[in-house]
């Protein structure tokens, strides 16, 4: 039995199962209405799964109350970035470390942040609403790196941004999974997504239809023709 | 001119009193979009608790301090308690429900509020226990007293006590962040059913206040006063727009100036056609006024779709 995601009668997630590996970065990449979201949202707890279960360093977390996810070291950058528009950058990246106490190290990571995104530092007492899709972007990740996740959960981080903004997002995305971050990456843009990751999951329709290693999936015929656009 | 200065004066006592409780308002509705019908019974009830403790303990020969002290804190403690138990019970299983739900919900619970005042005080006026001897002063032909001075300095204190809150302290960056972004701020950590608890529970505490304050300056309560009282702060933080913090203190100072003076005057504009008991019309004018032609409120950010 797989996770299953349903809004009303409609299933968008008809039963998956799917592995990421502590300290791998791992895609789910496929069209639009796939899945994916809907998928990192029951992850996330966002929305309620129809079926099926989630586990997390061997607890299962399916009922979990979703403001008990980032305690249990689960950080999701959501579709949309989804920043407090009227709080300033600082405050947005202090939400981040909502749960936390350890005031030195949470100084620490802030400063890793602004090594990161230089730009956020320049903007700390901007309002989060002012920032431009790019930098609204960096400061999603920012924040949830704040909260020093075991695992990160990204949602479509390249979507609406011009394609030099893509690449200093994913250098930093990529510098994260370095230091040994666990990652799950869902992507619309599959090139992108295969480059950075190990693995790498196709959804379609709400199913895994293929699965493998990164660099073979970019290969792979299949892969090519329907996400890559070639033929 | 003396008229005019006497009004201002006036207008600022009650003004500072609609402030409080129209921040009451604002703050639920910025968190969760509810309109709580129900925050004037509660304002009442707060009146009605300091009047029974005061009363009891002067009546047994404490001090006017003391009981003044005990009384203001009962009637905080009880309306925060009341706050709390009313998203307990009566709109947190409504969250998901269409907007109409909650609101009609709120008209409920006002008159459930109504009838428990009613059983508990009874339907006769209730006088305020006076505690202090209030004094007069004169400045520029224009009265004030320490009631009224005490009003004001007490009310800008509340004020800004609850700013450094929503400000300066991590509750406050919480329920900031979960009226922006409710499921946003849960992935943070944040227990949204908490910040949504604390918005009626701090609301509840500045209406117990405004309440004590309501009593003490017209020295006389009833049941039925929250209504009224609740209405005006409700008009009051629609022009300031409803969901701002600085709104709701500007659009009840405004209220209470528009009223006294319109009090005043309005004998003078009518030619004694009317006299100053009309006041009430005054905040109906206002309301319909900033409905009709900037229903987002001096301070909106944008009109909401909300109910």
């Amino acid at each position: 039995m797989g996770l299953r995601v349903a809004y009303g009668g409609i299933q968008a997630v008809r039963g998956i199962t799917f592995h990421v590996a502590e300290g791998e970065m791992v895609a789910l990449i496929g069209a639009n209405g796939a899945g994916k979201t809907s998928t990192l949202k029951a992850i996330s707890r966002i929305l309620d799964t129809a079926g099926g279960t989630v586990r997390f360093c061997d607890r299962e977390i399916t009922r979990l109350a979703p403001h008990r996810l980032v305690r249990e070291g689960i950080a999701l950058v959501p579709e949309g970035r989804g920043v407090f528009p009227r709080l300033s950058v600082a405050e947005n990246l202090a939400m981040g470390a909502f749960v936390r106490s350890d005031t030195a190290e949470i100084d620490r990571d802030l400063d890793q942040v602004f090594g990161y995104f230089p730009r956020l530092k320049e903007r700390a007492e901007q309002l989060a609403g002012t920032l431009s899709g790019g930098e609204q972007q960096m400061l999603a990740i920012g924040r949830a790196l704040m909260s020093r996740p075991r695992l990160l959960l990204l949602d479509e981080p390249s979507m609406g941004l011009a394609p030099i903004m893509v690449q200093k997002i994913f250098e930093v995305i990529q510098a994260v999974a370095r230091q040994g971050m666990t990652i799950l990456l869902v992507e619309q843009n599959a090139r992108l997504a295969l480059e950075v990751s190990q693995r790498a999951y196709v959804m379609e329709s709400g199913e895994i239809t293929l699965a493998g290693e990164a660099s073979q999936l970019l290969n792979d015929p299949r892969v090519r023709e329907a996400y890559l656009g070639e033929s | 001119m003396e008229t005019f200065l006497q009004q201002i004066i006036n207008g600022l006592v009650q003004g500072s009193i609609y402030a409080l409780v129209a921040l009451g308002y604002t703050m639920v509705y910025g968190i969760m979009g509810l309109i709580n019908f129900a925050h004037g019974e509660v304002v009442m009830i707060g009146t009605l608790v300091a009047i029974t403790v005061i009363g009891g303990l002067m009546a047994a020969g404490v001090p006017a301090v003391v009981a003044g002290g005990t009384g203001v804190l009962a009637a905080v403690v009880v309306c925060m308690a009341i706050g709390w138990w009313l998203e307990r019970v009566a709109y947190r299983p409504l969250r998901h429900a269409p907007r109409l739900t909650p609101l009609i919900t709120a008209i409920g619970m006002s008159i459930v509020l109504q009838n428990v005042a009613m059983i508990v005080w009874g339907r006769n006026y209730r006088t305020f226990p006076s505690l202090i001897r209030s004094e007069s002063f004169e400045v520029a032909g224009a009265s004030f007293t320490t009631v009224q001075v005490m009003i004001v300095s007490v009310s800008t204190l509340m004020m800004a006590g609850l700013l450094l809150l929503i400000y300066r302290t991590k509750l406050g960056m919480a329920m900031r962040a979960t009226a922006q972004n409710p499921q946003v701020a849960s992935l943070m950590g944040v227990n949204i059913d908490r910040v949504i608890a604390a918005a009626f529970v701090v609301g509840s505490a500045l209406g117990a206040v405004a309440g004590v304050m309501v009593g003490s300056y017209y020295e006389i309560a009833h049941y039925q006063m929250g209504s009224m009282l609740g209405l005006k702060a409700f008009t009051a933080a629609v022009l300031g727009g409803i969901g701002n913090i600085a709104g709701a203190v500007a659009g009840g100072v405004l209220l209470g100036i528009i009223e006294a003076l319109g009090a005043g005057y309005i004998g003078d504009l009518t030619h004694g056609f009317l006299g100053s008991h009309y006041q009430d019309i005054f905040a109906f004018i206002v309301l319909i006024g900033v409905l009709m032609f900037r229903p987002s409120g001096l301070f909106g950010e944008k009109t909401g779709d909300r109910a």
